[in-house]
């Protein structure tokens, strides 16, 4: 604990620290080998779209005389669809039938009750039209597309139009590798996956933020001093608010993880567990896109202004000088690596 | 945006904890106060967690009636599905618009979910039925209001009368009418006794009415009551029975009227009664020998040839069979029973006379003096049944009492769990700090509880799982605000402050940093409220509700109990255990006043990468 408060100290002073931006095209690497493979998973393997996509019915039994295949045998004959059965925590079975009409669902049910032994008000059916799934999609993009409008323009007032940009694409590389996921691991889209995802804008979003501020604020003045460049004082703003991303984040997944759990572990398939399992990937995603992808992003921006680039000259001139004179450069910049890393690929660099 | 140099900037909330906690004091003690005085001291479940069924439905566009899903025809149909379900005798069936198109239908458990879905479904209560007997006469009272399918505009005159349409295949040809030998279960069967023994008077013009929220203007003479005397066939106990109700029945009250029609199945001879101009009049109608599926189209028309408006109507391929036999054999009786009664949803919107068989699957009403209004309406109510739109079922979910329990109960697990492991996190990282976190949880979970609990009187918020799911989501939100201020406490701590000043010059910083990134978790759960439909709004709606009072409880509770916490010799000392040992968090006394320039502190202590704590 004390230990940790300490290197929580020392990380807010800058004396320890991990050079985030400087390593930054590793990073920016590592992301698009990831979406990489969730777009090629996604072109690949689509996306398994639940039932409610499909229209269909889901019915849920309380503990039937019958076994699994024994209900999907019955499932199938009573419906003349394919059936897929799960069995649940609770001994009962989740029964999936693609295809099937609304209207004639009602007789399935009856059948159902009929040959597995449950009385018909016992059973929980879920009846889809097949446009249902689309519509909710669709209006998830609506919402997408007016979220990321409205939140560039208010990153945009709120801070400046530079961070705005970067914390899009972070954005768009959280939701990437989410439904990325989906596609690699095969789970299940339902409403409840869209809810998640649309949850994960906001959310990944205030980890962004986070770190945005103290970027600002680590940024104020900077063009009155000529200790540190733009790309070094936004790596201390990383390290000094890491601890504070840190427990943000772990907060915010330790209740998803509770009703991830639960979810899965009590219900079985459920919209706890659809909406818990995109939110936590999300999130989790999320955390790294801010701390690794948005804030370096925001430098790469930075670094192009001239402003910028002004200031860099003459922080290096002035280290050149310091060196020439062989006088230790004070710089609380303990990073291991040391300034010029930070320039790289940034051309044009005077020595 | 706080450098160093610049002062504190006091807030309301800063100088006088005192206050902002009597104000979150009161409001709590208000809310729940309320929450008691109007016996709603639990939130209202949603379907999902209490049991039940909930039938989404979305208005069909019709081609080349890009207007026709508006506002008015929404509410209207929404007033229809709404007196079905809940004439099934349960009243707490809700339906309700969402969104642009879709109507929501929730009924509760206990309701024969079967039925509910054939009441609200996208089949129209429609039937044509053969009018065994007659009367008119209750005088409509003058506050009638008009009931949900419309009020039939008062337009007495020339009673209207069913013809082949000019579209119809040639010459109608009469039939004689073959009374069915069985009497009970053939849908043109007028073979009852009933239709024999009650001699109803020779109606005046019957009137067609039409749907369209108008009310009676007209004021024509109203026909004078007269019940028929029944004779009994003996035998058939159903038939006395009827008669028995037809006799005591008075449509003038509206809760016989609603019971009239009420139940009654198709095959059976059923009462009803309906609104002719101002006065109410009451039917005795045999079993329906045409329902509303088997009208393909129909509308309000003018007729080329009179210039008067008129309604035509296309039967499908069965329902022009059944329409031809029907009027076949109607063509042959004598007035009243020569007519057939529109019956929508219980009730006679149009009672139109028939002269000849009509055969070809086209027939026009004509000569009930229509207007266009009334001639358009009765044309979307022959389409459409009641209903102004065309409905699909998006979805149904059914959901068994044990299921929704079971789900409620997880959900509350979940929470209780997620809610546990962010205490314990809290505590053992900020430690005497972790407490004003616990509290503020509470006073927010406290505010979220009574506000949920209230909204389910005020706006008929009920709490489903999503809705649930959103609550356990924003425990982390809330959480993150109190880390984002307790670490900027610490921050100060280490820059060499004593508690008290680091304490309020941590706010500003801490303040801006909470109101940004609640914002954009507001502004997600808005746009989420409003582009989505169903369950996904109760996720959103928690969410944003949620995001609101985490401001409200950072502002009006946290902040304050900090300060007054700072006046604690245990915090204020730097006590161990309080999570602001200046020794533990390596504070230091700054060798320079500005942040942004380090501490000059040697650069030589070059540690590990600190990327071991992303694991």
């Amino acid at each position: 604990m004390s230990k940790l408060g300490d290197l929580g100290a020392r990380l807010y002073r800058g004396e320890v620290g991990y050079d985030f931006v400087g390593k930054r095209f590793l990073w920016y690497g590592v992301s698009i080998l990831i979406t990489i493979t969730a777009i090629v998973a996604l072109a690949v393997q689509g996306l398994n779209m639940g039932i409610e996509f499909k229209g269909g019915a889901v019915f849920t039994t309380p503990k039937p005389a019958a076994s699994v295949a024994q209900t999907t045998e019955i499932a199938e004959k009573a419906s003349g669809h394919d059936a897929i059965v799960q069995e649940l925590g609770t001994g009962g079975m989740r029964i999936q039938i693609s295809g099937l009409d609304t209207d004639a669902a009602a007789d399935v049910k009856k059948d159902l009750a009929a040959e597995l032994k449950v009385p018909a008000g016992d059973i929980n059916a879920d009846l889809v039209g097949p446009s249902w799934g689309e519509q909710i999609a669709n209006k998830a993009w609506t919402g997408l597309a007016i979220f990321m409008v409205l939140v560039v323009i208010y990153l945009a007032i709120a801070f400046e139009w530079r961070m705005a940009v970067a914390a899009l694409v972070a954005l768009i590389h959280d939701l990437t590798i989410t439904v990325g996921v989906y596609a690699l691991v095969g789970f299940e889209v339902t409403p409840g996956t869209v809810i998640g995802l649309l949850t994960i804008l906001g959310y990944s979003l205030y980890d962004t933020v986070v770190v945005f501020d103290g970027l600002k604020e680590g940024s104020k003045d900077i063009t009155k001093q000529t200790r540190y460049t733009f790309s070094e004082i936004a790596n201390r703003s990383i390290n000094g608010t890491l601890v504070r991303s840190i427990n943000t984040t772990v907060v915010a997944l330790l209740p998803v993880g509770a009703l991830l759990f639960i979810g899965g572990g009590f219900l079985g398939a459920g919209m706890l567990n659809d909406i818990s399992l995109s939110l936590f990937v999300g999130l989790a995603a999320g955390a790294y896109s801010s701390i690794f992808i948005a804030t370096p992003l925001v430098v790469d921006l930075k670094e192009r202004e001239p402003a910028m680039k002004a200031l860099k000259k003459r922080v290096l001139a002035k280290r050149a000088a310091a060196a020439a004179k062989g006088e230790s450069v004070d710089g609380g910049e303990a990073s291991e690596d040391s300034p010029q890393v930070v320039a790289e690929g940034h051309g044009r660099r005077r020595r | 945006m706080a450098a160093p140099k610049k002062g504190r900037r006091p807030t309301g909330a800063q100088g006088r904890p005192g206050r902002a906690l009597a104000i979150i004091l009161i409001a709590m003690v208000a809310l729940t106060a309320g929450m008691f005085i109007s016996k709603q001291t639990t939130p209202r479940l949603g379907i999902d967690l209490a049991g039940g069924t909930s039938i989404t439905l979305k208005a069909k566009s019709e081609p080349g009636k890009p207007d026709a899903i508006n506002e008015t025809n929404m509410n209207t149909a929404v007033g229809i599905i709404d007196r079905r379900v809940n004439g099934l005798g349960v009243s707490e069936a809700e339906v309700q618009t969402q969104g642009r198109d879709h109507i929501i239908v929730n009924i509760p458990k206990g309701v024969n979910e079967q039925q509910a879905r054939e009441q609200v479904g996208t089949t129209a209560q429609l039937y044509f039925r053969p009018v065994l007997a007659f009367t008119g006469g209750e005088p409509v009272a003058p506050d009638a209001t008009p009931n949900p399918s419309g009020s039939p505009s008062a337009k007495p005159s020339g009673s209207p009368s069913a013809k082949p349409s000019a579209s119809g295949s040639g010459a109608p040809k009469a039939q004689d009418g073959k009374p069915s030998a069985t009497p009970s279960s053939s849908a043109t069967s007028q073979g009852r006794a009933l239709s024999e023994g009650l001699k109803a008077p020779s109606a005046p013009s019957p009137t067609p009415s039409a749907s369209g929220s108008k009310k009676a203007d007209d004021n024509k003479a109203t026909t004078p009551a007269t019940t028929p005397a029944p004779v009994p066939s003996g035998a058939d106990a159903a038939v006395a029975d009827l008669q028995a109700k037809f006799a005591a029945l008075n449509c003038a009250d509206p809760a016989q009227r609603a019971e009239a029609g009420k139940g009654a199945k198709p095959e059976d001879p059923m009462l009803a009664c309906g609104k002719r101009g101002d006065t109410w009049g009451k039917w005795v109608l045999g079993p329906a020998g045409v329902n509303g599926q088997d009208v393909d189209k129909a509308k309000g028309e003018i007729n080329p040839q009179t210039g008067e408006w008129i309604v035509t109507m296309q039967f499908t391929d069965k329902g022009a069979d059944k329409f031809a036999k029907i009027t076949g054999e109607l063509a042959t009786k004598q007035m009243p029973q020569n007519q057939f009664a529109i019956v929508l949803d219980g009730s006679v919107i149009s009672d139109p006379s028939v002269s000849q068989a009509l055969t070809g699957g086209n027939a026009e009403i004509s000569g009930g003096g229509f207007t266009q209004e009334s001639a358009t309406d009765l044309g979307n109510m022959l389409s459409y049944g009641a209903l102004p739109l065309s409905f699909q079922e998006d979805s149904v979910t059914t959901v068994t009492p044990a299921l929704g329990s079971e789900q409620l109960k997880a959900g509350l697990i979940a929470g209780a769990i997620g809610l546990l492991l962010v205490v314990i996190y809290l505590l053992v990282y900020y430690r005497g700090l972790a407490f004003i976190a616990i509290v503020s949880l509470l006073v927010s979970a406290i505010l979220t509880y009574t506000i949920m609990a209230l909204l389910g009187k005020g706006i008929g918020f009920a709490l489903n799982l999503p809705a649930v799911c959103g609550a356990i989501v924003a425990i982390g939100i809330t959480a993150d605000s109190f880390i984002v201020y307790f670490e900027r406490i610490r921050d100060e701590i280490r820059e060499g402050r004593t508690l008290r000043p680091a304490v309020e010059r941590a706010w500003p910083r801490a303040r801006r940093t909470i109101l940004v990134s609640d914002f954009v978790s507001f502004l997600a759960a808005a746009v989420l409220f409003i582009v989505t439909v169903g369950k996904v709004q109760g996720f959103a709606f928690t969410l944003g509700l949620t995001t609101l009072l985490d401001v409200v409880v950072v502002f009006l509770f946290t902040k304050p109990i900090m300060t007054l916490m700072a006046r604690t010799t245990f915090f204020s000392s730097g006590h161990p255990w309080s999570g602001l040992d200046p020794k533990r968090l390596g504070a230091k006394p700054p060798l320079r006043r500005s942040r942004s320039t380090g501490t000059g502190a040697s650069a030589a202590t070059v540690s590990a990468p600190v990327d071991s704590k992303e694991a």
